[in-house]
């Protein structure tokens, strides 16, 4: 079983936009073991013939139908922004200075 | 600004096989987006095409459009895939302001459509097949606008401003296999590629497919290897490419600086890049460490897609004609050369030739004013054929008064400047105007006896049996009669007047 190491682990927060403290990495990356280890436990039992499972419901195509619906106003989409700006969401910097 | 070695082209080639792959975008053109009932419309007011669901709202669940699938199938029936019986879409993680849930919803190992193929016809008849590897649905993303930096560019900018009218469009992806073996001609061949789905695209109506919308996006993948038996080499990714010129500037471009670096023993880097319409070079894009780590997951909010072969079966029937089988087929009804045909492609004139002759012109007539005349008229306007102000039923009209004996080509040529003008359609021009030819003896008469009293010495030619001097003659009349006469009429009164045989 591969094991998650610290830089593993740092890999995923900085991929997520989580900041972790060096604490926080050595005690996850112990976490995250224990938590493959129990999904491992779960491939064991799984023979050849059980098929992976992405959906717990035996459902397929629910769908709806091409009709527009009700909209958001510009003002009620914006109500919750921080930075309305021009109609439109203000965010900040994309790139940072490189 | 740039500094890349450029290998002149020809020599480029001549050293180095070049391969393509390219990922064709296209909006599709539903009334609402993928998985919410917000309007799929272009250029509202910002925020105002939107949901809950198009903003990603805590909460919101997203419900697939059934009528974006059944595009997705026609557009994988169209390329010759096969549909999957059962699909999923899947989470792709980044992060960019351009959606809000800090993923898009696509499909990763399972695309709706797979192992097809297009051939596509260069414009001097040769053909290419293109393999298609897959192509799966997606939701399209909002728009940046980036505020502070020179001519709204992303570097420099202070921060950005983001409207989500966009975010959540349909979109089915179509990504090739490597093109190979297309040589010198492979900027040719990638923007005849995207062209020949822009027209199956249209044909199928799943799409207007307006390249300068963006309504179809390519990104370019290039590489080069020094011989067709070498392994691929590494590629570039020359990103949003959105014209067809432009599409072949980017090959050709990548050729060129691809070779600089390998001919210095240098090696490509993997990266995505940028075309620019003003120089027609590609740059850099942003090279992210972790772009390529998507960290892809079955989306747990969508059940599984798993279009009935029924279903399948009822799209592919209901598939209209496509436009390679449709140029087929009006080339054997229309009996033109596959030269005469190549020009007529080539010179958009496919579709108002057919519509004149639905109008009721013969197939060569209609060719003759669209690749003639009208060619002409549109190369002076520099517009598109289909943008004169003339409608292929107005040609057909015209073309029906010179079958009808009621006006001459010449004339003909007149009452289309006319109609070009906007001043209405042919036969009412000619009424109006009195430009009907003059085929009445009692009008022609006196113009041929003044013809024949003024010219004793072509008179006595054509009586010697000089018949061919009766041209002569004719011109006067046509002079005497502002062109109007009825040429072969006013011949056969002067053999008459003569007493000559034809």
């Amino acid at each position: 079983m591969p094991s998650i190491g610290r830089d593993d682990v740092a890999r995923l927060a900085d991929l997520a936009r989580i900041q972790l403290t060096d604490e926080e990495v050595d005690r996850l990356s112990g976490e995250f073991d224990a938590i493959m280890d129990a999904v491992a436990s779960v491939s064991e039992v799984a023979t050849a013939d059980v098929p992976a499972t992405s959906h717990p419901i035996p459902m397929t195509n629910v769908f709806r139908e091409d009709t527009v619906t009700d909209t958001l106003t510009q003002e009620q989409a914006l109500a919750a922004a921080p930075h309305p700006e021009d109609g439109r969401f203000g965010v900040p910097q994309i790139l940072g200075e490189e | 600004m740039s500094t890349d070695t450029l290998i002149d082209y020809d020599e480029a080639v001549e050293r180095y096989d070049p391969v393509l792959g390219i990922e064709v975008h296209v909006e599709l053109g539903t009334a609402t987006k993928m998985f919410d009932g917000a309007p799929n419309i272009f250029a509202a007011e910002p925020n105002t095409a939107i949901t809950p669901v198009s903003l990603g709202l805590p909460g919101t669940l997203p419900v697939v459009n059934e009528k974006a699938v059944e595009y997705a199938i026609r557009i994988g029936l169209a390329l010759n895939c096969s549909i999957a019986e059962s699909c999923r879409f899947a989470r792709k993680q980044y992060f960019y302001p351009d959606l809000t849930k800090n993923f898009q919803t696509s499909q990763y190992d399972e695309p709706i459509a797979f192992d097809g193929w297009v051939d596509v016809e260069l414009e001097d008849g040769e053909v290419v097949r293109v393999e298609i590897e897959r192509a799966h649905m997606e939701e399209d993303a909002g728009k940046n606008t980036h505020v502070g930096g020179a001519t709204g560019r992303i570097q420099g900018a202070t921060h950005s401003q983001v409207d989500y009218n966009r975010a959540g469009v349909p979109l089915v992806e179509i990504v090739t296999r490597p093109i190979e073996g297309t040589g010198a001609r492979a900027p040719e061949v990638a923007a005849a590629y995207v062209r020949t789905l822009r027209d199956i695209f249209r044909t199928l109506d799943v799409s207007e497919a307006r390249m300068e919308r963006g309504n179809v996006r390519a990104d370019v993948n290039v590489s080069l290897r020094p011989t067709a038996d070498s392994p691929l080499g590494t590629r570039t990714e020359t990103k949003n490419v959105n014209s067809f010129r432009s599409i072949d500037r980017t090959v050709h471009y990548e050729i060129s600086r691809q070779a600089g670096i390998l001919d210095e023993g240098g090696t490509i880097i993997q990266e995505t890049r940028h075309f620019h319409e003003d120089t027609g070079s590609t740059s850099s894009g942003r090279v992210k460490s972790d772009a390529e780590d998507y960290r892809y997951f079955p989306e747990p909010d969508l059940v599984p897609v798993a279009p009935s072969r029924e279903w399948v079966e009822e799209i592919r029937a209901g598939l209209p004609e496509l436009p390679a089988a449709r140029r087929r087929r009006l080339l054997g009804e229309w009996g033109f050369s596959e030269l005469e045909m190549r020009d007529v492609i080539n010179a958009g004139a496919l579709d108002p030739i057919e519509q004149t002759v639905v109008a009721g012109a013969s197939a060569q007539a209609a060719r003759k004013w669209w690749m003639g005349e009208l060619a002409r008229t549109a190369r002076e306007q520099e517009v598109e054929l289909d943008a004169l102000a003339v409608t292929p039923a107005q040609v057909a009209e015209l073309q029906g008064l010179i079958d009808a004996k009621k006006i001459n080509d010449k004339i003909a040529r007149q009452v289309l400047g006319k109609v070009l003008a906007g001043e209405g359609d042919p036969a009412a021009i000619v009424e109006a105007e009195g430009l009907a030819v003059v085929s009445d003896d009692s009008v022609l008469t006196g113009a041929v006896d003044q013809a024949i009293a003024d010219n004793p010495d072509v008179v006595e030619k054509i009586r010697g049996g000089k018949v061919q001097a009766i041209g002569a003659l004719i011109g006067p009349i046509m002079k005497a009669t502002r062109g109007q006469a009825d040429a072969g009429r006013a011949r056969e009164l002067i053999m008459e007047r003569l007493g000559v045989d034809g």
